[in-house]
C-alpha cells in the first residue's frame, strides 16, 4: 500500500517543493479554498480524524470550537515531539515537510486564521531552518501570504524554536513559551479555542504535526475514503514508532486497528537477538506498561482497545523490552525523565516526581525496604488528577504500571542486602545497558 | 553588541511576532551563538531588546536545557540516555565517551575546554540509538569508535580554526592588486 503520511518512503525526494507539487502537493489546499471554511470543518469532522499527538480528540470538533466572529485567530503546529520513544514528527518534518505545511494551511483556512506558528523543539535545529526555506518556497508560489490562491484570505506561516523542555508539548505551556513566557501550563478555562485562552489570548487551534499531515489527503479523497481505513472509532493511518529491543526499530505507517503482534513481529522484525518479548510500553513513558501476553499482542492498536487494556495508545510510541529487562530499573529511568521535566508549577507533580526518584535510587542501591513499596503505591495516587496538566498523571503511570504487572521484581529489591541487590541488577539489566543503579 | 552586528537577523526575528517578547527565545540563541554562553551582560542585552526585565530573561534561560548560563566546551556533546536509548546501549556508550575524554561518570568539560559531555533527555531519535547532539546537530547509530573518530576530527578542526588564516598571511598588500 502506498503511504499517505510517510510518502518519503515511496518518493524519497518529496521534501522538495517541485517533487511535492508534481505528486499532488497542495492540491488539498486548492480544493479546500473552493469550499467555505465551515464545509472544510465538516469534511474533517465526517472523517473522524483524531488528534495524533496523544489525546485522540476529534480534530474537526477542535476546529469547530473556534468562534467565527473573533477578529484574530491562530493555528499552532505542535512539533515539540519529546515523549521518549516518539520520533514520527521528526521524520515527517524532515522528509515530507510540505504536507505538514499544507495541512496547517487547510486548518488555518478552516478557522480563517491570520497566522500559523510551527513550534519546533529546539533540538530540531537544522530541520527548523530547512522548514523556513520550505515555507519561503510555498510563499513564492502564493500558497501562503497575501490573498492565497485568489481566495481573498491571507495567512503567513512562521517557525518558533523551543529550547529543550518536554512540558512545552503540553498545549498551554507551548502557548506560553511562544509568547516568551515561562513554558508552564495555564489554568483552564479559558481553553485555547476560546477568547482569552489561545496564543496572545486569541482563539487558537493547536494540532500535532502528524494530525495535520492527514488533512490534505482527507480534502482530496473525502471523509468516506478516509473512514475506509482503520476502525469506525479510530479511522485512518497512524505512524507507529517502534523502539527499544526491536529487531528493526523505526516508523511504521499502518492502519489503526493493526494488532500489536503484526506491528511488532511482521513489521519491526520481533525482538532482537531472538529473545522473548517481556513488556510493551504502548505510548512512550507516559502510559502504563503492558505485559507481552497473547491477549495484549492480539489487541488492535486503536484508541478504544488500548484504553480497555488499562493503558493508552497516546502517540503510539511502542517501546519493546525483552526478557532480560529489569522493570524496576526501567521504571526508575522513566521516573527520572519526569522528575527532570516537571515544570515545577504544581506541588504534587514537582514534589511527587522528586520523592519517587529518591525511592527508586534507594531501591537500585539495594537499600530498599518494604516501606518503600508502600510509598511507591501511595505517592503516585496523590499526583494524579490534581495538577494543571497531565504530567503528574504521566509520571505516576510507569510506577503504577510496573507495580501492577511486575510486582515480584520490586519484591526482589526489597529486604535483601546491597551486594545481593547489585547481583540481581547486573543479572537482570541487559549487559549493554550497564548496571542498574546508574541514575 | 548584537544590534550592531546582527540588525537584519534581529529584525527578522521580531517580524515573526506581534509581540517583541516572543522573540526572546531566538534572541537568546543568537546571544549564545555570539558569546558562547549567556552571561549576565548577554541576558541584560537580550532583555533590553525584548523590553522585559533581566530577571525574566534569566528565568527563561534557566528553564530550558539548550541555553547555558555557564561557559561550555567548544563542542557540546549531549547524549540521550532515556529509556529507549538505554535499552540499546546508551549508558555504556555514555560511560565510554566520558572515560575516553578523561571525564567522570557524569560527564563535564575537558581541561582543554574543547568538549562538554552531558546526558540529555529524549532527542526523538530512539530508532537510531545511541544518539547524541554535537552543538545541536544529530549524530546517530553511534558506537564508541564512531564517537572517537568524531572527537579526533573535531580536535583537528579546532586547531585549524585557531591557526591564522593563510590567505591573510599571503597577502601583505591587503588585498589590492
Amino acid at each position: 500500500m502506498e503511504h499517505i503520511l510517510l510518502r518519503d518512503l515511496d518518493i524519497p525526494d518529496i521534501w522538495q517543493f517541485d517533487t511535492y507539487l508534481a505528486n499532488g502537493g497542495y492540491e488539498g489546499l486548492k480544493h479546500a479554498v473552493k469550499h467555505s471554511p465551515s464545509e472544510v470543518i465538516q469534511i474533517v469532522l465526517d472523517a473522524n480524524l483524531r488528534g495524533r499527538g496523544g489525546a485522540g480528540f476529534s480534530t474537526g470538533r477542535k476546529w469547530s470550537f473556534i468562534p467565527q466572529d473573533a477578529a484574530i485567530k491562530y493555528v499552532v503546529v505542535n512539533a515539540d515531539e519529546s515523549e521518549p520513544g516518539t520520533f514520527k514528527d521528526r521524520q515527517l518534518l524532515e522528509h515530507n515537510p510540505h504536507q505538514v505545511i499544507e495541512g496547517a494551511l487547510i486548518a488555518a483556512y478552516a478557522i480563517q486564521a491570520a497566522a500559523v506558528y510551527i513550534y519546533a523543539r529546539g533540538e530540531f535545529w537544522d530541520l527548523s531552518y530547512a522548514l523556513e526555506d520550505h515555507i519561503d518556497e510555498a510563499r513564492q508560489a502564493n500558497l501562503l501570504g497575501e490573498n492565497i490562491l485568489g481566495s481573498g484570505w491571507s495567512c503567513d506561516v512562521f517557525v518558533h524554536r523551543g529550547a529543550g523542555a518536554y512540558i512545552c508539548g503540553e498545549e498551554s505551556a507551548l502557548l506560553n513559551s511562544l509568547q516568551g513566557l515561562l513554558g508552564q501550563p495555564r489554568v483552564r478555562p479559558p481553553f485555547p479555542a476560546q477568547v482569552g485562552g489561545g496564543l496572545y489570548y486569541q482563539p487558537t487551534v493547536v494540532n500535532n504535526v502528524e494530525t495535520l499531515a492527514n488533512v490534505p489527503w482527507i480534502m482530496l479523497n473525502g471523509a468516506d475514503a478516509y473512514k475506509a481505513i482503520g476502525t469506525p472509532e479510530s479511522p485512518g493511518p497512524k505512524i507507529f514508532c517502534v523502539s527499544g529491543h526491536a529487531a528493526r526499530p523505526g516508523n511504521y505507517e499502518l492502519p489503526l486497528g493493526t494488532t500489536f503482534r503484526e506491528l511488532i513481529f511482521e513489521h519491526a522484525g520481533g525482538v532482537r537477538d531472538g529473545k522473548a518479548l517481556k513488556a510493551i510500553l504502548p505510548c512512550g513513558a507516559s502510559g502504563p506498561v503492558l505485559p507481552a501476553t497473547d491477549d495484549v499482542l492480539d489487541t488492535p492498536l486503536t484508541y478504544e482497545a488500548v484504553t480497555k487494556l488499562g493503558s493508552t495508545l497516546g502517540s503510539a510510541s511502542v517501546i519493546l523490552m525483552d526478557e532480560n529487562t529489569d522493570m524496576v530499573w526501567a521504571a526508575a529511568r522513566m521516573v527520572h525523565f519526569f522528575r527532570h521535566e516537571s515544570c515545577g508549577k504544581c506541588t504534587p507533580c514537582r514534589e511527587g516526581t522528586f520523592w519517587l526518584e529518591r525511592v527508586y535510587e534507594r531501591l537500585l542501591r539495594g537499600e530498599g525496604t518494604p516501606r518503600d513499596l508502600e510509598i511507591l503505591e501511595s505517592v503516585p495516587r496523590q499526583m494524579t488528577g490534581v495538577t494543571l496538566c497531565a504530567l503528574g498523571d504521566f509520571a505516576a503511570s510507569p510506577v503504577l504500571g510496573t507495580l501492577q504487572h511486575f510486582r515480584d521484581e520490586y519484591e526482589r529489591y526489597v529486604g535483601i542486602s546491597a551486594p545481593e541487590a547489585e547481583a540481581v541488577a547486573e543479572e537482570a539489566v541487559p549487559v549493554e545497558a550497564g548496571a542498574g543503579g546508574e541514575l | 553588541m548584537l544590534t550592531d552586528k546582527y540588525a537584519d537577523r534581529i529584525e527578522k526575528i521580531f517580524a515573526k511576532y506581534p509581540d517583541k517578547r516572543s522573540g526572546i527565545m531566538d534572541l537568546l540563541y543568537l546571544a549564545q551563538e555570539e558569546y558562547g554562553w549567556l552571561s549576565e551582560d548577554a541576558l541584560r542585552e537580550v532583555a533590553g531588546l525584548c523590553g522585559v526585565d533581566p530577571t525574566q530573561a534569566h528565568s527563561i534561560a534557566g528553564f530550558y536545557t539548550m541555553y547555558s548560563e555557564k561557559p561550555k566546551g567548544k563542542y557540546w556533546l549531549q547524549v540521550c540516555t532515556d529509556l529507549p536509548c538505554a535499552l540499546r546501549g546508551a549508558d555504556t556508550f555514555f560511560t565510554g565517551l566520558c572515560e575516553y575524554l578523561g571525564l567522570g561518570e557524569d560527564g563535564g568539560t575537558t581541561q582543554d575546554g574543547l568538549f562538554t559531555v552531558e546526558r540529555v533527555m529524549c532527542l526523538a531519535a530512539c530508532d537510531k540509538a545511541p544518539v547524541m547532539q554535537c552543538n545541536f546537530f544529530y549524530h546517530e547509530h553511534l558506537d564508541l569508535d564512531k564517537a572517537i573518530a568524531l572527537i579526533k576530527k573535531l580536535r583537528v578542526d579546532a586547531v585549524q580554526e585557531a591557526a591564522p588564516d593563510p590567505s591573510e598571511l599571503d597577502d601583505p598588500a591587503g588585498g589590492t592588486e
